[in-house]
């Protein structure tokens, strides 16, 4: 069963080329991906090849040009309760305290005021943060500030949940132990994740399968199964299996990565 | 902390903020008595305070500080429900505001008092063309901060509420409009100053009441320490409007308080 299938999506934006002239930017281009119900899956590849471009079609916030997606069976739909985004700008609302950051999703659902701050709270505790809730988002570490955003979209309970490289801006330890501690909240629910990272290792841990692009215009060039065992836990980064598939994508991407590298080069 | 103790710190803040305007006080005091400026001209501020002692008791400052109280609190309350209004609008729809941007940039570059023959011509002497000058005068801070900050709000805080569904209405009201509140204040708190200043200019031309008016009768039948004390009395005015609408401002923003601070 699956959860989204993107069927040869096409996207592009006009620009201004170098001369400025009008131009057209081919960002995606024949993307085919099929994600499954329950999975977990990361987006790898060069920068700038759409990764972002096509999370925010499936989030309903861009349109595609070509192609079509269908989401359980049926055609994305703009406007949806099921989804939800994680950011790596956290997206928090400063005027908002933490527990009333969680509750914004809620809100917006239209869950009654008891229930809102009941589920808040809840969630609130899933990441440890309890004691901060009456605490505004400039109060808090960065680590801190995207457990708050990670626990406001899973207080939200969406079926499909989009993570736009959302530990790209934390330093090396608070991003590890929020990765397991994503794997925790993730291995006990199982809802449909798409996350995208620059980070082999991270999706590694995380993924079931990662799906490498090419780059741009982007499409689906390889996809890896990860068949490390779960639970995962920081040790398996010392297994063999590890290794191996690492040193696999690590060769995927290098080819992509060098490739725009030579574009760029040609560009300047 | 206990009651006294923050009323002691706030005094004692006070006093160290005072420096300035007990220095200057002293010198305007010295420079008539010592004959360094012709006393008919400048009256020492005990003069003034007699003066403003004299015209309260004989029940004068009272009513012409109401009066222009009450015309500030027109204007601006007027202004700011048309600005706040039209600057959401106008902020909502960016387009709008490429076609009009020119139009109110040159209306905000134009002296406001420019203006105010104008609407003597179109609405004659009495309280109607006061409060549109004053209106008119306090109009565009808050009409333009009000524009720049609905346009400002951060748009990945939007993205995100759009990506969990939110309507058009729930982003403009949970999101849009918080967004934009400190730089509404900022627009009335600047918009209340200019209110001030028109008052005067107001009062000056065809009033009969009304602190301007004060000062330029005084001026006229040369009654120096009155006008020095009309002009006082604006002062507070000026200073008492100033922080209510800052206590407003901050009773709306309190999630500022400790960023601007720097805790
Ligand atoms: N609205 C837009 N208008 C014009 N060009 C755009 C727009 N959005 C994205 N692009 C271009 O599309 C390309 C892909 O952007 P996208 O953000 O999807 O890349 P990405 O894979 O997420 O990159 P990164 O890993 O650096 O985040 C970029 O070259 C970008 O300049
Ligand atoms: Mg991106």
């Amino acid at each position: 069963m699956f959860k989204v299938r993107a069927d040869r999506v096409g996207r592009c934006f006009p620009i201004r080329g170098q001369e400025g002239n009008r131009d057209i930017l081919r960002v995606l281009e024949e993307f085919n991906l099929d994600i499954r119900e329950g999975e977990f899956l990361s987006l790898l590849g060069p920068s700038g090849c759409g990764k972002s471009t096509f999370l925010n079609i499936l989030a309903g916030l861009d349109d595609l040009d070509q192609g079509s997606i269908l989401v359980d069976s049926e055609e994305l739909k703009k406007h949806s309760f099921d989804r939800g985004m994680v950011f790596q700008s956290y997206a928090l609302l400063p005027w908002r305290t933490v527990l009333e950051n969680l509750e914004i999703g809620l809100e917006i659902r239209r869950v009654p005021r008891r229930e809102r701050r009941e589920t808040a709270r809840r969630y609130l505790r899933l990441v440890g943060l309890s004691a901060f809730a009456h605490q505004y988002p400039h109060q808090l570490s960065g680590g801190m500030r995207q457990r708050v955003a990670i626990a406001r979209v899973l207080a939200y309970r969406p079926n499909l949940l989009l993570m736009d490289e959302p530990f790209a801006a934390l330093d090396a330890q608070t991003r590890e132990s929020l990765q397991i501690e994503l794997l925790r909240i993730w291995e006990a629910d199982r809802k449909t994740i798409v996350f995208v990272t620059h980070s082999i290792d991270e999706a590694i841990i995380l993924s079931d399968r990662v799906a490498v692009m090419t780059a741009r215009p982007g499409r689906v060039k390889e996809i890896m199964e990860i068949n490390l065992p779960r639970p995962r836990s920081e040790d398996i980064r010392n297994s063999l299996e590890f290794a191996r598939v690492r040193q696999a994508v690590w060769l995927l991407i290098r080819d992509e990565v060098g490739k725009t590298r030579q574009s760029l080069r040609i560009r300047a | 902390m206990n009651w006294r103790g923050r009323w002691g710190r706030r005094l004692a803040g006070l006093g160290v903020r005072g420096v300035g305007l007990l220095l200057f006080l002293a010198l305007w005091e010295a420079a008539p008595r010592l004959g360094w400026v012709n006393s008919t001209y400048m009256s020492p501020p005990t003069a003034v305070a007699r003066a403003l002692y004299l015209l309260s008791r004989r029940g004068e400052l009272g009513p012409h500080f109401l009066i222009s109280l009450q015309r500030v609190a027109a204007g601006l309350l007027v202004s700011t429900l048309a600005g706040v209004f039209f600057g959401i609008f106008i902020g909502y729809f960016r387009r709008l505001e490429l076609y009009l941007d020119l139009l109110f940039q040159s209306f905000r570059q134009m002296s406001a008092f420019a203006h105010f023959p104008v609407f003597i011509l179109l609405f004659g002497l009495g309280e109607l063309s006061k409060t549109i000058i004053i209106f008119w005068a306090s109009l565009w801070p808050i009409l333009l901060n009000t524009c720049s900050g609905v346009k400002n709000a951060d748009p990945v805080l939007i993205r995100s509420a759009r990506s969990m569904g939110a309507s058009r209405s729930f982003i403009f009201r949970k999101i849009i409009l918080p967004a934009a509140a400190p730089e509404i204040f900022t627009g009335i708190r600047l918009g209340g100053s200019y209110c001030v200043m028109a008052v005067v200019a107001a009062e000056m031309i065809g009033a009969t009441s009304g602190l301007g008016y004060l000062v330029l009768y005084s001026q006229e039948t040369f009654n120096v320490a009155e006008m020095y004390a009309g002009i006082v009395s604006l002062a507070v005015l000026g200073l008492g409007l100033n922080s209510a609408l800052h206590a407003c401002e901050s009773r709306f923003t309190s999630w500022r308080r400790d960023i601007r601070t720097g805790e």
